[in-house]
């Protein structure tokens, strides 16, 4: 029962990190459309600022905000530049174009920081916390924290005030939106921002646990594709739960299946986005998209 | 834009125009395979090898375009295909001692079989989440190639001795596989020509630029689909095996989510939706990153994406396409003042 509890703990450490990046994922679909291959890119590339900044000699919270900073600028930036003129292009372009960002990111992180594996430091203690006869590890509770901090800070912004509430229109009603005198463009760019921030929390967030590496993202974007998809791609609160439901999926499987082990995860994630998108294309909290042809 | 008047020309660029054109297509398209028989006398062994792979490239593009291309099904996984024809080929040589000549059918048999299978459930997946699924399968291939380890021979792949021409010709084994790729290349070449210019060919096309309307048509969707899916797995599962034998090693690591965006590379560069094309972007993904390595490691996916994007934004029916457009333009400007009737398929 111990193996029990400590797996759905650290389970939903790195669920809560498939459930960041899968909120990111969500965030930039219902804003513009398009499901962004590139948020592991960002999010790695956002990563590795912050480690160079810590090189440099700046302490960890300080390093993590000035990500936080750029991370923002940087996918406001990517929405104006890049993906604005593909903006009412057809599906393949703009999943071409997506993918070209995801190759472009990966190789300028190569090129700049080498293909090295790099260790990246957690702000959390390291000795192990005892509750009864379970063992936590403090990174895992602090990420847990770190999470929810931001989820909540996300859903007071979205809730609570008038940009937020001006994204949310400009996401769901553009039209109707630009009338009322929105400027649409420019949300959808925050919202690309906000979006590379999210990842970029989740970035540091995961870095301790697998090592910072410019293909570091890739196992972990297709568990945050997961778990948009069991949530439900229209679903922002759908996409955290559905984060949370894989990341302890994923380590429940591995310990009790014998046949998965370790060296399948990435199937296993696999077989999940295939099972949902045919049996319930629109996840668990999703609405199904109706058109009107 | 021109006034009524020019309606006899026009008429008369139809009737000449066509004739020309197909004239010089296919001195051009003599004069290359001429070139291309020529190749292995004058170039050496690796240059040759490159050779080699650019029509086992030019295979597995012409297998996706059908997909991606004609059919509007995205894939960003057919590096999956890629690598069961491979490992297809080298488990049979390898284990049954299989002459290597029958491997590679029976790749192609099954990545048809596995590649219909896999477009049963595609079918229920629109555009993106087809996408997402596909892209999800390239990231899994070489966790699943290392769990089979007793098969695949795990992480350390399977080493294969490369084939000697038959029937006592006199060439290299270096020049005998670029004849035999050559070959292949050829007769699928015609096949999918064939296959995507008639009926099937504009079913096809029907499916991806409106659906319902296909249907309505009398177009059944669903088995175009998975067909379509399966044929295209076949012909990249063709390459596959080809590149196994070329390269004469498979390993789970080559077979990665890369492999799967250097083909999506190579489409957009020759051109969706264009069968020429396919050796226009089979060029550009072989030799493009082996120059753009002397610069850095990270140089070819650097220029691949910037490619990518580009592409998309300034040409984004790819070499093919402005080729075609070109040689309509220059066919117009020859048969006089015509209006602007040549367009691009949308």
């Amino acid at each position: 029962m111990d193996v029990f509890f400590q797996q759905v703990v650290s389970g939903l450490a790195t669920g809560g990190i498939y459930g960041s990046l899968a909120l990111a994922l969500v965030m930039i679909y219902q804003a513009t459309d398009v499901v962004n291959y590139a948020q592991g890119e960002m999010a790695m590339f956002s990563t590795y600022l912050a480690w160079s900044m810590m090189n440099a000699g700046l302490p960890y919270w300080v390093a993590f905000f000035a990500t936080l900073a750029l991370a923002f600028v940087g996918g406001l930036v990517i929405e104006r530049v890049i993906i604005r003129p593909v903006e009412n292009a057809p599906v393949l372009t703009i999943v071409i174009v997506c993918i070209g960002l995801l190759v472009i990111l990966n190789s300028i992180a190569g090129w700049i920081y080498s293909y090295v594996i790099q260790p990246f430091p957690s702000p959390f203690p390291s000795t192990p916390i005892r509750i009864g006869s379970v063992i936590f590890g403090p990174h895992d509770l602090g990420a847990i924290g770190v999470t929810f901090v931001m989820l909540l800070l996300l859903y007071c912004f979205f809730r609570f005030t008038s940009l937020g509430l001006a994204m949310r229109a400009a996401a769901q009603n553009p039209a109707s939106s630009r009338l009322v005198g929105i400027r649409v463009g420019w949300m959808l760019g925050l919202g690309w921002g906000l979006a590379a921030l999210v990842g970029a929390v989740a970035g540091m967030m995961v870095a301790p646990v697998i090592f910072l590496e410019p293909n570091m993202m890739s196992g972990i974007l297709i568990y945050a594709f997961a778990s948009a998809t069991l949530g439900g791609f229209t679903s922002p609160g759908g996409a955290v739960v559905g984060g949370f439901l894989v990341g302890v999926i994923e380590n429940l499987a591995g310990t009790y299946i014998s046949f998965i082990g370790t060296d399948l995860k990435l199937t296993v994630a696999l077989a999940l986005i295939i099972v949902v998108l045919v049996v319930k294309p629109s996840g668990l909290f999703g609405r199904a998209v109706v058109r009107r042809v | 834009m021109e006034t009524a008047g020019a309606g006899e020309p026009v008429a008369r660029a139809a009737a000449l125009a066509p004739v020309t054109a197909r004239g010089w297509k296919l001195v051009g398209l003599l004069a290359l395979l001429a070139v291309a028989c020529l190749l292995p006398f004058t170039l050496s062994g690796f240059r040759l090898f490159q050779f080699t792979q650019v029509f086992v490239y030019a295979i597995a593009l012409l297998g996706l375009n059908m997909l991606t291309g004609y059919n509007g099904q995205i894939s960003l996984g057919h590096g999956a295909f890629y690598a069961i024809g491979a490992y297809t080929t080298a488990i049979m040589i390898d284990r049954w001692s299989v002459p290597y000549g029958w491997t590679i059918p029976v790749a192609g048999a099954l990545c048809l079989l596995v590649g219909f299978l896999f477009g049963i459930p595609a079918l229920r997946l629109e555009g993106l989440y087809l996408a997402l699924a596909t892209f999800a399968l390239a990231l899994a291939v070489p966790q699943i190639l290392k769990h089979f380890d007793g098969w695949t021979g795990g992480s350390q792949g399977i080493v294969l001795s490369r084939p000697g021409p038959p029937f006592g010709l006199r060439l290299s084994a270096d020049q005998w596989l670029y004849f035999l790729s050559l070959g292949i290349l050829l007769v699928l070449f015609v096949l999918a020509w064939n296959l995507l210019r008639g009926r099937t060919g504009r079913a096809m096309v029907a499916i991806r630029d409106n659906p319902i309307a296909a249907a309505a048509m009398g177009v059944n969707t669903a088995l175009y689909k998975s067909l379509t899916f399966g044929v295209s797995a076949a012909y990249t599962g063709v390459a596959g095996a080809l590149s196994a034998l070329v390269v004469a090693f498979v390993a789970p690591d080559t077979f990665n989510v890369f492999l799967s965006i250097t083909l999506l590379v190579g489409i957009v560069v020759g051109g969706l939706a264009s069968i020429s094309g396919a050796l226009f972007g089979a060029l550009f993904i072989q030799f493009v990153p082996n120059y753009a390595q002397d610069i850095s490691k990270a140089a070819p996916w650097a220029i691949f994406g910037v490619v990518l994007i580009g592409v998309m934004y300034v040409m984004p029916y790819g070499v093919g396409g402005a080729v075609r457009l070109l040689s309509r333009r220059l066919a117009r400007a020859r048969a006089g003042t015509g209006p602007r009737r040549a367009r691009l398929p949308e």
